[in-house]
């Protein structure tokens, strides 16, 4: 048994002092490996429409309908509400819940209007022939950027949810492990965002 | 434990130099590639690659300045993960689109 | 089964598709099924409340977040879904036995039945028989090897366990009420298409794995975290015990594989539901992709029921050949690399779609390059047991049956990796072999090895051995017999999927692979006449010191069954394989002075709550009952938002009831010291004197 190393005077096999264990950190690295498998879940459809990204049938192509400075608009209230969010957690760890109320409001302000735009968008699509029922390309279309979307809409029924936890036990601990996750999950929804907008809409018009 | 002081699980907090930071390298970052297919009149290969280097690059600022990722061992799981992740990623998307390339090449799909 | 009369296509604002006509009640095979379910379901809830233990039931077990439980209750659910699972493998058998046109005609399944059957078979042995068995085996071993009190998410754990338990429900479902998909185990379009499969068959499919695959997901997420975040202190990557190794990789690959399977059964069900084209014949749909994407996934799934079988093995090999795994870091490096590459190779699974010869080249070595590792851990096993004083219980038979048996079905997969190869036996019987081979010989008679190896941890108990290694030799006998054939008749041009042929040459290998699933029928009864035996005789296979096979990881350190709590004190550890370390420096079995009070969490209803409203959306989903699915998927999101707001989620046990269940642990121990002048393997013979504090 020359492998073995012998213990020091003392070891018993077990722990001389139990420790806390660190929940908070057990949920935020689960969050975070919950939001990479969502990654790949984008990939996924990401890879579906560049597959797709050419199989118009015939039907009306997005050359024909992006509009560049609509989407423009979309893409400011995306990228500026993550900036707003990173207020709110600065608020937040400050204990600070003005400035935590106010900044979320702020950003579920902007998603509301970043959604409320994207619905418009699809409306205003179909309208003008292209349904995600029209062809495999806009079905990939649909699929991806309505992905996206529900992604969204989740992020701001939570924050809806987080504030009435906030209001009712003010930022605790839990409550701030609950407000890192969203905050995760905020950004990440404009990553996935500046991908959409690079690969769909920038080149989709090109 | 006090949840303004600590870095549990490895998710770090930021200042507000550092997302006022994050928001210009955004801005500029999007702005870029919007500006230059919005005006027309390049090459469509030099497009493509600024468009590509902008999101890359804009995909970086995010992860620095607004979810503060970095290699300190608090945050090496996270970091590892997504380093993997994108890995998985690239094997997937481009995979995909090789295979399927090929076989609609085959095929004579479109033709 | 499907006809005019049955397939709605204007769905009833009540009642969606469902009518009278949805129940196959003309059908004798399946009318009898139907009703023996029922008996056994009413005899089943009658006892529980003739014995009133509804109560205990509900608190004991289906509220629980327990790890261990839940993988009980997991293990318990992949025996019952086994016995669906083969039971089509006999119809299948019995079928091609007879199914020659020269002697005896058609068989008995016309071939709308006979398409469910193997549809069925393939869903349920691998999304509901393998999966739990690994996902219940982790559950039970993981959080003991590496010192750890529950899961880092108990209540995502019940979750996951019941969305998995609705997922099999709506399989079985399928045979009552409505149909299956017809379409092979992975559902390609179009045959998958609303065009072709008008009814509810497919939608069962998707809403099954849909609801599943999310609980694997979440289970994934999980595992991966306790792995990292759990692990005692002491217990650094290098040191952690190679199962946990090889399930911290199949996490990895659930993690990675499952949301592709999410997306790609999202499109068909876009597809089959509201008319998106991505895989229909017209407007630019594209089959093909579904095969590339289900492939992305399906690969790493194969690995995903791999990995934890070599974990088991891995195991079994160093407790039995009583040494250290023989190069532990290359096994290591070996899963890791299988992890990676296994994202590598799904062209291979369809080198005949047309991608062309520069694709097939670049997968076909890479798959090729995948069996490296593969045959570097058939090495690591072998020279752990070289010199090793190899000790033949019965987890040690299934190993060395499977290693020859895993060697046949890798070499078969290396055949199949040549893309030419691929050409001439792709779709026939030699791949149905193929992957049999793999999937039985390697992760089943693993997962067995494991069950073994592991029960007396889980219940206190040994399984009995002479029946354990009847069941073994059974197995092993009827898998070759019932594979073996196979090969050859792939070889001689049988295609998979035939439930008629006439070519009457291919008959005699049939009869033989017939009568080989009859052997493997047998061995199954072995194996529940096994666990009903060793109940019943309990008393004798008593494990009163938690450590019934000196084996040398964490998990055997403390009492079998553990307390709900695991470990009272908080194991530190020193080296890789941690209890053999603490026996071989006297620290085994030695009661430490003091305890601390324990931080636990709480039962919750919220599991199973959610859980079967997610049957109960499945379901109205499937049948196209739009106000039930609304109703339900409300019911879920409220449910969860309740829990989500419920304070005092866990509690702390306090160090009267520790002392008390530790006392009684070492007073189990002592009394083992005292009987064990005859026992065979006892605490003394292993030179672990005690000395009990008083």
């Amino acid at each position: 048994m020359s492998q073995l190393t012998v213990p020091e005077a003392g070891y018993t096999g077990y722990v001389s002092e139990e420790h806390h264990h660190d929940y908070a950190g057990d949920t935020l690295l689960g969050f975070w490996i919950y939001i990479m498998s969502d990654c790949i879940l984008f990939a996924s459809l990401f890879a579906t429409y560049a597959v797709l990204s050419t199989s118009f049938a015939g039907m009306i192509t997005p050359k024909e309908l992006f509009d560049l400075n609509f989407v423009a608009v979309e893409t400011a209230l995306l990228l500026f509400s993550s900036f707003t969010f990173g207020m709110a957690m600065l608020g937040a760890q400050k204990k600070n819940m003005t400035q935590l109320m106010l900044w979320l409001g702020i950003t579920f302000a902007m998603g509301a209007g970043f959604l409320a735009m994207e619905l418009y968008e699809f409306w205003h699509f179909t309208h003008e022939g292209a349904g995600y029922f029209t062809s495999a390309y806009w079905s990939a279309f649909y699929a991806l950027v309505g992905t996206h979307g529900l992604h969204v809409f989740a992020g701001m029924l939570w924050m809806v949810i987080l504030v009435v936890h906030l209001l009712k036990d003010g930022i605790t601990d839990t409550n701030f492990t609950r407000l890192s996750c969203l905050s995760l999950f905020w950004h990440f929804l404009d990553i996935i965002w500046i991908c959409v907008f690079s690969l769909v809409y920038l080149m989709g018009v090109m | 434990m006090g949840a303004h002081t600590d870095t549990h699980g490895g998710a770090a907090h930021g200042s507000v130099k550092e997302y006022i930071w994050g928001l210009i390298w955004s801005v500029v970052l999007t702005a870029v590639p919007f500006g230059m297919v919005m005006a027309g009149g390049f090459e469509n290969g030099l497009t493509l690659v600024v468009i590509l280097l902008c999101a890359i690059a804009q995909v970086f600022v995010q992860l620095i300045f607004f979810l503060h990722m970095n290699t300190s061992s608090e945050q090496i799981w996270n970091t590892v993960s997504a380093v993997f992740i994108v890995l998985i990623v690239v094997i997937v998307v481009l995979g995909s689109i090789w295979i399927m390339n090929h076989l609609n090449h085959n095929m004579l799909m479109g033709h | 089964m499907a006809n005019k009369a049955t397939i709605v296509t204007d769905p009833h604002p009540i009642f969606g598709k469902l009518t009278w006509d949805s129940i196959p009640y003309h059908d004798p095979i399946i009318l009898t099924t139907f009703l023996v379910v029922v008996m056994i379901g009413v005899g089943v809830v009658g006892a529980i409340l003739y014995y009133g233990k509804l109560r205990y039931l509900w608190d004991e077990w289906l509220t629980s977040v327990d790890h261990k439980k839940i993988g009980i209750m997991y293990i318990i659910a992949a025996f019952i879904m086994l016995i669906r699972g083969f039971s089509d493998a006999l119809l299948m058998r019995s079928q091609q036995a007879l199914a020659v046109s020269d002697t005896s005609g058609v068989g008995y399944l016309p071939p709308e039945h006979y398409d469910q059957i193997f549809t069925a078979h393939g869903v349920i042995m691998i999304f509901f028989v393998a999966m739990p068995l690994i996902v219940g085996l982790m559950n039970l071993v993981v959080p003991l090897q590496i010192g750890a009190r529950d899961v880092a998410f108990p209540f995502l754990n019940s979750l996951s366990f019941w969305l998995f338990v609705v997922g099999a429900m709506l399989v079985n479902a399928s045979l009552f009420v409505g149909e299956f998909a017809a379409t092979g185990w992975l559902a390609y379009p179009p045959l998958s298409g609303l065009e072709y499969s008008p009814w509810v068959g497919v939608d069962y499919w998707l809403w099954a794995l849909q609801i599943s695959g999310i609980g694997t997901l979440l289970s994934g997420v999980n595992f991966f975290v306790t792995i990292i975040r759990m692990r005692a202190p002491g217990m650094s990557l290098m040191k952690m015990p190679v199962f946990t190794w090889t399930s911290l990789c199949a996490n990895v690959l659930i993690i990675l594989a499952f949301p592709i399977l999410t997306v790609t059964i999202t499109l068909l069900t876009l597809d089959r539901y509201i008319g998106t084209n991505f895989f229909t014949n017209d407007l630019g749909g594209n089959q093909m992709m579904y095969v590339n994407l289900v492939w992305a996934w399906g690969h790493p799934e194969v690995y995903i029921l791999m990995l934890p079988a070599f974990g088991i093995f891995s195991e079994v090999t160093a407790t039995f050949s009583r040494k250290r795994l023989f190069g532990y870091t290359s096994l290591v490096w070996a899963t890791a690399c299988i992890m990676v590459l296994s994202f590598m190779v799904w062209l291979h699974h369809f080198f005949t779609m047309g991608a062309g010869a520069s694709v097939n080249a670049f997968f076909g070595i890479a798959t090729m390059i995948i069996s490296i590792p593969t045959g570097v851990k058939i090495f690591n096993w072998l020279f752990t047991m070289y010199k090793g004083r190899v000790r033949f219980d019965s987890p040690m038979w299934w190993t060395a049956s499977f290693i020859i048996t895993f060697t046949i079905g890798g070499v078969t997969g290396v055949m199949l990796a040549i893309p030419a190869a691929s050409f001439v036996l792709h779709n026939s019987l030699f791949l149905v072999a193929h992957f049999h081979n793999v999937i039985i010989g390697g992760a089943l008679f693993g997962y067995f090895a494991g069950l073994t190896y592991w029960f007396p941890k889980a219940t206190g108990f040994k399984l009995n051995e002479t029946l354990g290694k009847w069941a073994c030799a059974l197995w092993t006998i009827g898998f070759f017999m019932a594979f073996m054939p196979l090969y050859v008749l792939g070889f001689m041009g049988m295609t998979r999927r035939l439930n008629y042929y006439d070519n009457p040459v291919w008959n005699d290998w049939l009869l033989v692979a017939g009568a080989g699933a009859l052997i493997v029928l047998l061995a199954i009864c072995v194996q529940f006449y096994q666990i009903f035996a060793s109940i019943r005789d309990r008393k004798k296979n008593l494990d009163l010191t938690g450590d019934p096979w000196d084996a040398r990881t964490l998990e055997w350190a403390t009492s079998s069954p553990p307390p709900f709590y695991n470990f009272a004190r908080t194991p530190e550890v020193r080296d890789r394989d941690q209890f053999h370390f603490m026996k071989e420096h006297n620290l085994a079995y030695k009661q430490p002075e003091s305890y601390s009070r324990i931080h636990m969490p709480k039962n919750t209803w919220a599991g199973i709550v959610i859980g079967l409203l997610s049957g109960v959306m499945g379901f109205a989903m499937i049948w196209h009952i739009w106000w039930l699915a609304i109703v339900s998927t409300a019911a879920m999101l409220i449910s969860f938002i309740v829990y989500n707001f419920q304070k005092g989620k866990d509690y702390y046990v306090e160090v009267d009831e520790i002392v008390a269940l530790e006392n009684e642990h070492f007073a189990k121990v002592a009394q083992a010291t005292d009987a064990s002048e005859d026992g065979e393997y006892s605490v003394r013979q292993r030179g672990t004197p005690l000395s009990m504090p008083a």
